[in-house]
């Protein structure tokens, strides 16, 4: 199996904190992979690594056929190279329409000439439609994302996320604050956008990785503590331990 | 649904109507042109005006659009005043010096006449050579080149620095003040080869111009309409489309931005640079009516009196923007042109001249607690919109984010 994100030896601390200690991880170009870990364990920090914003101590992030380091891109760069993230909390812009939200992540030329001089083309309207349609926002598609409830602000983060059609997908706990119909409803669409790309969730609700039926990386004190299958991983004395059993 | 531009941003007819029918009225009313209503120096004060407005236009849009709190543009709108202004006093100097000279037995030497020239501006600084930052004040074309040229340069290399090394928020506005007290320290110095703290003076004169002062404050008050106009459709053309919205989400939360793949340096760069060559115009347009230009007009002071205004009129829509410049400048200018009675309070009497500054200041300050959308507030009233309800929450993590107070549905 090709990968297509290899993580190697990473480590980075936060004032003398090692919040990720010697942490490898891969992923190939079309998988689903769930990670679970308590509290603090640097599920979040270890997307952070990925997407740029944080820089590791030492290791190596290598992406794509090309292999290329990741760690030497702006966050812009690694964005536009295919990485798309989805944050804990939900962030769209409230200022903004849902339809301008899901215009800005759509993937088209990101420099200011081309955006400057950007007409929504009619494929780009429909493709809006449909990713609306998808995550239950048509009906809301020219209020402001900042009238939205939670809910349907983390749908409408969701949706930009696929309206960037990245080659990777990283999902903050997407479930949060959903209902059991929705969390459904994620599931599907996770599953399904994992038939043609990488995708990473992380998710506290053993429930929600049930679902997935994906192999499951265990983070602990920023390193992996297991690695398999959901029955696998929850049968290991260690993930007891330190995350089921408390 | 419709997607042209007007239909979009109705508010951009509307104040093009506005526009034209105050010019309208103006030039009927002018001495030059009409039945002699209004004096040529109110004509001057109205035109000057609109230039404030225009780069209020210019401020709204990277403070209000893109989060970016510059306390430095009034430097640009200064630069641009300096830039014509060489071209102004070098060709009215140059006109006066050929004709006096024309009389001599013997004609005189181009030398001589460049000399003469020299002598006549910078002897105030006790110089007759002409600095190098002089070469192209013969040329029109060029000054005016420079004009949107110099701002654009040296808020471009400002903004790279600045931007690159992700310098955000507070420690921005305080550099951007740092950048205008060192170029308004600098011009005041005679060695800058502006004439230091004499600025440059005369601008009123037009070269080669036999109209009286009367047709040409028309002349400029039209040009300054124009200007205005055109800068104000310019950046709701801006502000409309994606680009606004990139801009307007680097404002409330710039890193999701770059999660998306924009390059926010990039933007605000562009953004940056792109309304400091506003401010340039609107100060080339400012500064002949004003008759004088001089450091004193770059110092801190006025790029704050410029968020004042925005923030006075309501950040983040472009009306807002002109309101508080018209309203801040008409208003101060009769307070501080003794035409507002001193109040007697019996033990103190209140002169204007001095209180008006205090009041701004409080008025700024009760604005930004009690009414943060400023003037553009009352619009909303009448249109009667609301806010979103984000339980007090601000609608982004950043610094420069709209606050919920100020945001509209
Ligand atoms: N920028 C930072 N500065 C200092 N400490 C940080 C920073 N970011 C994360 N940490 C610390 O690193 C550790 C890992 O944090 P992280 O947010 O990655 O955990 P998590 O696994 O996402 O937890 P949760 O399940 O609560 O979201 C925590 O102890 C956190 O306090
Ligand atoms: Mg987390």
């Amino acid at each position: 199996m090709t990968t297509l994100l290899e993580v190697s030896g990473v480590s980075v601390s936060f004032d003398g904190f090692r919040a990720i200690n010697n942490l490898s991880f891969q992923i190939g170009p079309a998988e689903l992979r769930a990670i679970i870990g308590p509290n603090g364990a640097g599920k979040t920090t270890f997307m952070d690594i990925i997407t740029g914003k944080t820089r590791p101590d030492e290791g190596r992030v290598i992406w794509g056929d090309l292999s290329r380091s990741l760690l030497s891109m702006s966050e812009a760069q690694i964005a536009q190279a295919g990485v798309g993230r989805k944050f804990q909390k939900p962030t769209v812009f409230e200022d903004q329409s849902v339809e301008e939200n899901l215009l800005m992540a759509l993937s088209n030329p990101r420099g200011p000439l081309a955006v400057l001089f950007y007409k929504p083309a009619k494929a780009d309207l429909a493709r809006v439609a449909e990713l609306a349609d998808e995550i239950g926002l048509r009906a809301q598609l020219f209020r402001k994302a900042g009238e939205l409830s939670h809910g349907q602000k983390q749908w409408l983060e969701i949706g930009m996320l696929l309206a960037q059609d990245p080659k990777l997908l990283l999902v903050d706990e997407p479930a949060a604050g959903m209902t059991p119909e929705e969390r459904e409803h994620t599931t599907q669409l996770l599953v399904e956008a994992a038939k043609t790309r990488a995708v990473v969730v992380v998710e506290h609700d053993m429930e929600f990785i049930r679902r997935l039926g994906c192999r499951v990386t265990v983070l602990h004190e920023g390193s992996v503590l297991a690695e398999g299958s959901l029955d696998h991983v929850t049968s290991n004395q260690d993930v007891i331990d330190v995350y089921l059993g408390r | 649904m419709n997607r042209s531009f007007f239909a979009q941003s109705p508010s951009v007819l509307v104040f093009l109507g506005c526009l034209g029918l105050a010019t309208l009225f103006v030039t009927v009313l002018s001495e030059a042109f009409g039945i002699g209503v209004l004096s040529t120096s109110f004509i001057k004060t109205l035109g000057k005006t609109l230039c404030l407005c225009l780069i209020a236009v210019a401020m709204d849009l990277v403070w209000g659009y893109a989060g970016i709190l510059s306390l430095g543009h009034f430097a640009f709108f200064g630069l641009g005043g300096y830039m014509i202004g060489m071209w102004l006093m070098y060709e009215r100097t140059r006109e006066i010096v050929e004709s006096s000279m024309s009389d001599a037995v013997i004609p005189p030497t181009p030398q001589e006449i460049s000399d003469a020239i020299g002598n006549q501006i910078f002897g105030v600084v006790g110089s007759s050579e002409f600095p190098l930052i002089w070469t192209f004040a013969d040329s029109l074309t060029i000054q005016l080149f420079l004009v949107v040229a110099i701002p654009g340069v040296l808020a471009g290399l400002f903004g790279w620095l600045a931007f690159r090394s992700r310098v955000t928020g507070v420690y921005l506005s305080i550099l951007t003040q740092a950048m205008t007290l060192a170029l308004s320290l600098y011009l005041f110095q005679n060695e800058s080869g502006l004439r230091g703290n004499n600025g440059l003076s005369g601008l009123q004169n037009l070269p080669g111009v036999e109209a009286g002062q009367d047709v040409v404050s028309m002349w400029f008050f039209w040009a300054s309409a124009l200007a205005l106009g055109l800068g104000y459709l310019l950046a709701a053309r801006v502000i409309s489309g994606k680009f606004g919205s990139v801009i307007r989400g680097i404002r409330d939360n710039e890193q999701r931005v770059r999660f998306l793949g924009y390059a926010v340096e990039s933007y605000k760069l562009v953004i940056f640079a792109g309304t400091a060559m506003i401010a340039g115009i609107a100060g080339a347009l400012y500064y002949p009516q004003a008759g004088i230009v001089n450091p004193a007009e770059i110092a801190p002071i006025a790029s704050i009196y410029l968020a004042v205004w925005v923030a006075i009129g309501g950040r983040g829509r472009l009306y807002g923007a002109v309101l508080g410049a018209i309203f801040v400048s008409l208003v101060s200018s009769y307070f501080t042109g003794g035409q507002a009675p001193d109040i007697n309070l019996g033990f103190y009497t209140i002169k204007w001249v001095d209180w008006w500054l205090v009041m701004l200041g409080i008025s700024f300050v009760l604005v930004t607690l009690f009414a943060p959308k400023g003037l553009g507030g009352l619009v909303d009233l009448w249109e009667d919109r609301r806010r979103p309800d984000r339980h007090g929450a601000d609608l982004g993590p950043d610094a420069g984010a709209l606050r919920e107070k100020e945001a509209v549905e």
